[in-house]
């Protein structure tokens, strides 16, 4: 039977891992652009706060932590094939990577409901 | 991919495994109930622990995000010039002052 390389474990989990990278290196400078804004002042920092509490900002939120969160994941898969020749069950691996960062992003965005 | 660029990124992905851990369960755990500035600054004011803590994720990701967007550039982008590395070395440089600038504010806040 002949696969589609595309479709492949590996590929998926490089292609995930790359643009989770590209999301995170554009995200970065903006954060730390936004925490600065506390050099002004507590209440300088908190309008800023207030005004990203809306539902755009929160969706961003929620996918950039989940980004965050699968690109370390898949990046200790890396470590882990590279330093220990772990190269077995990669369909179950990259899927648990996945479901892993999925469910960071889960839990911060239902912990800033309670 | 250059030797020492290599070992300088899975140098800092090991540091910022550890980084990312402790805060991503920090934002988590902060986060209950929605975030103020007072709630941020309660904790990261005058905390040395967090000014260290947070230097030292800056610096590694400082060190970690360029090298690996190279990469992608390399491939995707085929720029494969000296101006890549011009660029990400100016990329780097504004991460780390961006960073340390807001590691600081909250901490002197």
């Amino acid at each position: 039977m002949i696969r589609n390389p595309h479709l492949k474990p590996g590929f998926l989990a490089a292609m995930l891992h790359r643009l989770s990278g590209i999301a995170l290196a554009i995200f970065l400078p903006m954060h730390f652009i936004a925490l600065g804004t506390a050099l002004g002042g507590a209440d300088s920092f908190q309008s800023f706060l207030g005004a990203t509490h809306n539902a755009f900002v929160r969706v961003a939120e929620w996918g950039l932590v989940t980004a965050l969160g699968l690109h370390m994941a898949l990046g200790l898969r890396v470590l882990a094939m590279e330093f220990f020749a772990v190269r077995e069950r990669s369909a179950i691996v990259v899927s648990a990577c996945v479901a892993c960062s999925l469910t960071v992003g889960l839990l911060f965005l239902l912990n800033g409901m309670v | 991919m250059n030797p020492v660029l290599y070992l300088a990124q899975r140098g800092t992905a090991l540091i910022l495994a550890v980084a990312v851990t402790i805060h991503l369960i920090t934002i988590i755990y902060a986060i209950r109930g929605g975030l103020t500035a007072g709630e941020i600054l309660a904790r990261t004011h005058g905390n040395r622990w967090f000014l260290s803590f947070y230097l030292i994720f800056v610096l590694a990701a400082a060190i970690h995000a360029p090298i690996g967007l190279r990469s992608i550039l390399r491939e995707w982008a085929k720029w494969r010039t000296r101006s890549l590395d011009m660029a990400m070395l100016a990329f780097s440089a504004l991460l780390l002052v961006l960073g340390v600038r807001a590691a600081l504010a909250v901490y002197l806040a």
